[in-house]
């Protein structure tokens, strides 16, 4: 069970004078739970996805973003582990490290990568993920220990017209099982798997391809910006099967931002917040959802400014 | 025996051709270029008088011919001072043609093979392979199947003792003459070692032929040539694999290269170019394609400190053909100055060009391309496409397409591109748990993956570790 802690996050866009987006957001997302992120344009959402996963156009200003993790979620770590490494600062590491560490962001709008084939990109990232979960859970000794092994065995065992060997954790076989059973789950065609990330897809191609590698790299916490936008009601219906599936078979925590009930109807939220000028102004269960969807913003900003 | 290099424990792929040796060399000629040097190294090699003959007006003609130094963005050649460098090493081999079993090398040379994973390959995946070090050839091998079929593979010094009289005919004399360059004619004066492949008519050699040059002593030269011959109907591929060791002093390769592609016949020429950041590589390479005739060049050039490199092809026959493959990649300090050449000289001939180039940290890559195509040439075609990708703004590309068409029935295309690497792309494939030297490396192995999906495999497999080669640490 993990829970990505926010405490009174400021942030604002990473140059002189820039912005100030985030002005104090306060939010927890446990594992397991589905989290509905609403607001109108502008209030911050995508800034505070982006600022979660790490992105280098942002500064954070203040504030911290904690990532709090139990035995289950390390039980695939030999080292031995001690209070540190169930409680992270995710401000300190790298979009990468956070990504190994279980934070997966789903874009509005996901880079196209020519030349890069789905299968290619996706058993690199499982592999890079496990790789960097090696070194971030093992303590000083063993890296230098491990750092001296491969010494050893790298080099010039395999010819130049050979290539090297194939030395990821997750072999082809492996990594073929594991998809062929996401790619079932979300009603995927296995062709797409040759495509080259993201090029030529549709937009519902993208969004459906989000959800697939979040369900291949299981998070703990998925942030999913607009995952529904621009999608056809049976593609919303596939997009919804998955986010549900990340939930019930991996217990993954969902913080899925939106502007419309329409996916809620599918995805059921645990809790919605509403966010407004840069902060988490109200929070409640799924009711809240359908009463902004009936009367809009509105009455959230005068209920804060009242509370204010 | 082993110096202190060889203790050094070889860690990883750069190690693989960084490494050195130990120079220890049977005879080498002094610094600089004299008309001695020339006859010392004809006598060395106990050559006909013509092919004496040939290198002392090559000489002359080298020293009548000023530097280019007027082309727009070219490389900066002013550190190459002939005088400077040593033209001719014979390395410490007691057979003079090269051996044709690895165990009979001295251990020292046998290991640089060993390490750069040479002897592997031929075992798996090579219908010949030779191996050049310093100035000469020291080992030899082609299938015997090969022999029996007429099919000839060997050093270039050999050929002129052996095959004199077809030598004579196509060394220099119509493909690539000495006055087509200054560094032709120097190539012309002190050439040494190199590959001469001779394919009968209606041979098809289904494995490639490799030749791996390597340069391993400080401020030499390296100046083999390869004549390659493919009779009527023929078919051969031939990969050239070039490495150095970084030394202070400035290396100097500048090989020729002959292709005579006859009627319908078929070559295909790739080279693997991974030379130090101190080597200069300035090459000339032609190819020359008769009727039917299909020439294929497929270069990657990563390594030295600049390279001028325009593989050229003439179209001689109606329906000959032409593909150029390149790519380039100039990290700090180095300009890859390269593109393609090709003359259609006759009717119905076809060529076509992808070049794609990446530069950074400071990196200079151009795109020099010429397309000629002849008053009558008529229905012929052409297709030139030039993308460059950059990592930062300190990077520089350039693409320098000439066009001359001289007839107005063909088919002519032309597309560029240029594109900086982009900050969101990185972001996403971070997002994804690959680090930042694996996102951007991925973003370029894709950039030229048109490219590579189109090689053979081994070769493409190589072309991709030598770039994530010079990725690797540079970046951040």
């Amino acid at each position: 069970m993990a829970t990505l802690e926010i405490n009174d996050l400021h942030a604002r866009v990473a140059e002189e004078d820039g912005e100030r987006i985030l002005r104090g957001v306060d939010l927890t997302v446990e594992s397991g739970d589905i989290h509905a992120l609403m607001g109108p344009n502008g209030s911050g959402k995508s800034t505070l996805a982006k600022v979660i996963a790490g992105h280098p156009a942002y500064e954070v200003t203040g504030g911290e973003i904690l990532l709090h993790l139990d035995e289950e979620d390390v039980a695939d770590i030999d080292a031995e582990l001690d209070d540190e490494d169930y409680h992270w600062k995710l401000l300190e590491l790298e979009p990468n490290e956070r990504a190994a560490l279980g934070i997966f962001l789903g874009f509005q709008y996901p880079a196209e990568i020519e030349g890069v084939t789905m299968t290619n990109f996706l058993r690199q990232a499982l592999n890079a993920k496990a790789d960097e979960r090696e070194e971030l859970f093992e303590d000083e000794d063993e890296e230098s220990a491990e750092a001296d092994d491969d010494d050893e065995n790298e080099g010039y065992e395999t010819s130049p017209m050979e290539g090297p060997a194939d030395d990821g954790e997750i072999g082809v076989a492996e990594f073929q099982e594991i998809l062929s059973e996401k790619m079932e789950l979300l009603d995927m065609d296995e062709k797409f798997m040759q495509r080259y990330l993201n090029a030529g897809f549709s937009g519902g191609e993208k969004k459906q391809n989000e959800v697939l590698q979040a369900a291949m790299l299981e998070p703990a916490v998925a942030v999913l910006d607009e995952i529904d936008s621009g999608l056809d009601i049976d593609r919303l219906q596939d997009v919804s099967k998955g986010i549900n599936a990340l939930r019930d078979e991996q217990g993954t925590g969902v913080l899925q931002i939106t502007h419309y009930q329409r996916i809620l109807d599918y995805v059921e939220p645990d809790h919605v917040h509403v966010m407004l000028d840069g902060e988490v102004v109200k929070s409640g269960g799924a009711e809240l959802a359908e009463k902004l969807e009936d009367k809009g913003y509105d009455w959230v900003r005068e209920d804060a400014f009242e509370a204010a | 025996m082993s110096s202190q290099q060889d203790e050094l424990k070889e860690t990883d792929t750069e190690a693989r051709f960084e490494f050195k040796k130990e120079e220890k060399s049977a005879f080498q000629t002094e610094k600089g270029l004299t008309e001695e040097t020339v006859r010392v190294i004809s006598e060395d090699k106990d050559e006909p008088e013509w092919m004496l003959e040939r290198r002392l007006r090559a000489l002359e003609q080298f020293q009548e011919m000023p530097m280019p130094t007027d082309w727009p963005g070219q490389p900066d050649l002013s550190e190459v001072d002939v005088d400077e460098i040593i033209p001719y090493i014979r390395p410490d081999v007691d057979v003079r043609a090269g051996v044709d079993d690895w165990t009979e090398l001295p251990d020292e040379i046998k290991d640089t093979f060993d390490k750069l994973g040479i002897p592997e390959a031929e075992k798996n995946a090579l219908s010949g392979v030779g191996a050049q070090y310093e100035s000469e050839v020291v080992y030899q091998n082609m299938q015997e199947r090969w022999e029996e079929k007429g099919v000839i593979f060997c050093n270039m010094d050999e050929a002129v003792q052996e095959h004199e009289e077809i030598v004579r005919e196509h060394f220099m004399t119509k493909c690539v003459p000495p006055s087509d360059n200054k560094f032709a004619a120097l190539h012309g004066a002190i050439w040494s070692g190199g590959s001469f492949v001779y394919v009968p008519e209606n041979t098809t050699v289904d494995m490639p032929v490799q030749a791996y040059f390597r340069m391993n002593s400080e401020g030499m030269g390296q100046f083999e040539h390869t004549l390659i011959i493919a009779e009527e109907n023929s078919e051969v591929h031939y990969i050239e694999g070039c490495s150095a060791p970084k030394y202070s002093a400035f290396n100097l390769h500048s090989g020729g290269v002959e292709v005579f592609v006859g009627e319908d016949a078929h070559v295909q020429y790739s080279t693997v170019q991974n030379w130090s950041k101190n080597t200069y590589n300035l090459n000339t390479k032609r190819a020359i394609a008769e009727k039917g005739g299909r020439m294929e060049w497929i270069s990657g050039s990563m390594g030295s400190k600049a390279t001028m490199l325009y593989p050229s092809t003439i179209l001689k026959g109606r329906g000959a053909s032409d593909n150029h493959i390149t790519i380039a990649f100039a990290g700090e300090g180095q300009n890859i100055d390269t593109g393609a050449k090709v003359y259609h000289n006759a009717p119905e001939t076809k060529s076509t060009v992808e070049s794609k180039s990446i530069s950074k940290d400071g990196g200079r890559t151009n795109y020099r391309g010429l397309i000629h195509i002849a008053d009558g040439a008529e229905n012929s075609s052409t297709a030139v496409e030039c993308d460059a990708l950059m990592f930062d703004n300190e990077s520089t590309s350039d693409t320098m397409p000439y066009m001359e068409i001289n007839e107005s029935k063909v088919d002519v295309a032309h597309e560029a591109t240029v594109g900086k690497i982009g900050d969101e792309d990185i972001f996403y494939l971070q997002s994804r748990g690959l680090d930042d030297d694996d996102a951007k490396q991925m973003i370029v192995s894709g950039f030229i993956e048109p490219i590579t999906e189109e090689l053979p495999i081994e070769y493409a497999v190589e072309l991709n570790r030598l770039v994530e080669l010079e990725m690797e640490g540079s970046l951040g």
